[in-house]
């Protein structure tokens, strides 16, 4: 099982990424250059945090025009495994791999803090190990996380279960207070048409370890891992 | 050729920068301000290209990179062909 960091100019998160995969889980791990025409035989890839090009023109919108992006596309037509974290999950609607986009947030500040996640569907293979109505507390840290799409398109995630994660209090009840960034329908993160690629604000690299004051986040990582070791079995 | 290129955000899409440009004017004292919406223009220089071809390639610009249609819609404008 191998797995792909990608690494673009003004990524800040892509060590954060390859630690957690590479030391946390023991996964043969692998940074990939933004000029790298493949993915390294990866499996699984991750696009990481950051500010890709300095969210030049818009957030990710530099770095979803990369080289390495077209193998990202091309591995995710295939079925494989992409995971995008905060800007990560910004290139990938940037790239059309995820609908919607992320606008500043609704209160114009940067918000570094943790928030409770409420997982809303436990059939994808980021989110199978995830207990039923569990809440998660992983950290955000990003300017622009406030979620969008048109009516039709959020009717057609809620219709096919594609809706990841989204804020809440910490009991898991939605409350406007809780959804720090003013995301539509306080979605915190999403998933692809055929459940392969998620895309999520939080950090979950960054609350794996009761070190770093939350583990909630390993999950994440640990159903990914169970996905592949299924479909090599 | 020299041209203009508009990106604005949709109807119905959130704008807190230009609300907050908005609450500021009125902070100013300009109590008419209603709204703001805020949005970018670039000014490009290009070498040569046809009159014919001039807005369909300012346009493949906005599509391939400028704009975001999720978001926004934009409007090219030839300033000196």
């Amino acid at each position: 099982m191998k797995v792909a960091v990608v690494q673009f100019w003004g990524s800040n998160c892509d060590h954060d990424a390859e630690q957690w995969s590479s030391r946390l889980f023991g996964l043969d791990t692998e940074i990939a250059w933004f000029r790298d025409r493949d993915l390294h035989g990866a499996d699984l890839v991750i696009l990481p945090g950051g500010f890709s090009y300095g969210d030049y023109l818009r957030c990710g919108a530099m770095a979803a025009r990369t080289p390495v992006m077209d193998a990202v596309v091309e591995h995710a037509r295939k079925g494989g495994l992409v995971l995008g974290i905060c800007n990560g999950f910004q290139v990938l609607c940037e790239v059309g791999l995820l609908p919607g986009a992320l606008l500043r947030n609704s209160g114009l500040t940067f918000l570094c803090q943790d928030v409770h996640l409420r997982c809303e569907t436990v059939d994808s293979p980021f989110t199978r190990s995830i207990p039923e109505n569990a809440v998660l507390r992983i950290p955000i840290a990003h300017g622009d996380g406030n979620y969008f799409t048109d009516a039709e398109t959020l009717k057609r995630l809620k219709g096919e279960d594609r809706i990841a994660f989204r804020y809440v209090d910490p009991k898991g009840e939605i409350d406007p207070d809780w959804n720090v960034n003013g995301s539509l329908d306080a979605i915190a993160g999403i998933l692809s048409e055929g459940r392969n690629v998620l895309g999520m604000m939080p950090h979950p690299e960054r609350a794996s370890e009761a070190l770093m004051g939350s583990a909630d986040g390993a999950v994440i990582l640990e159903s990914a891992i169970e996905t592949l070791e299924t479909a090599h079995a | 050729m020299k041209a203009r290129i508009h990106v604005f955000l949709k109807e119905g899409v959130l704008d807190p920068q230009g609300k907050a440009v908005a609450s500021a004017l009125k902070t100013l004292g300009f109590q008419e301000v209603v709204s703001v919406r805020q949005g970018k223009f670039f000014d490009i220089e290009t070498g040569p290209v046809s009159k014919s071809e001039a807005e369909d390639r300012l346009k493949a610009y906005c599509t391939k990179l400028l704009s975001n249609p999720v978001i926004e819609n934009y409007r090219v404008e030839v300033v000196e062909p």
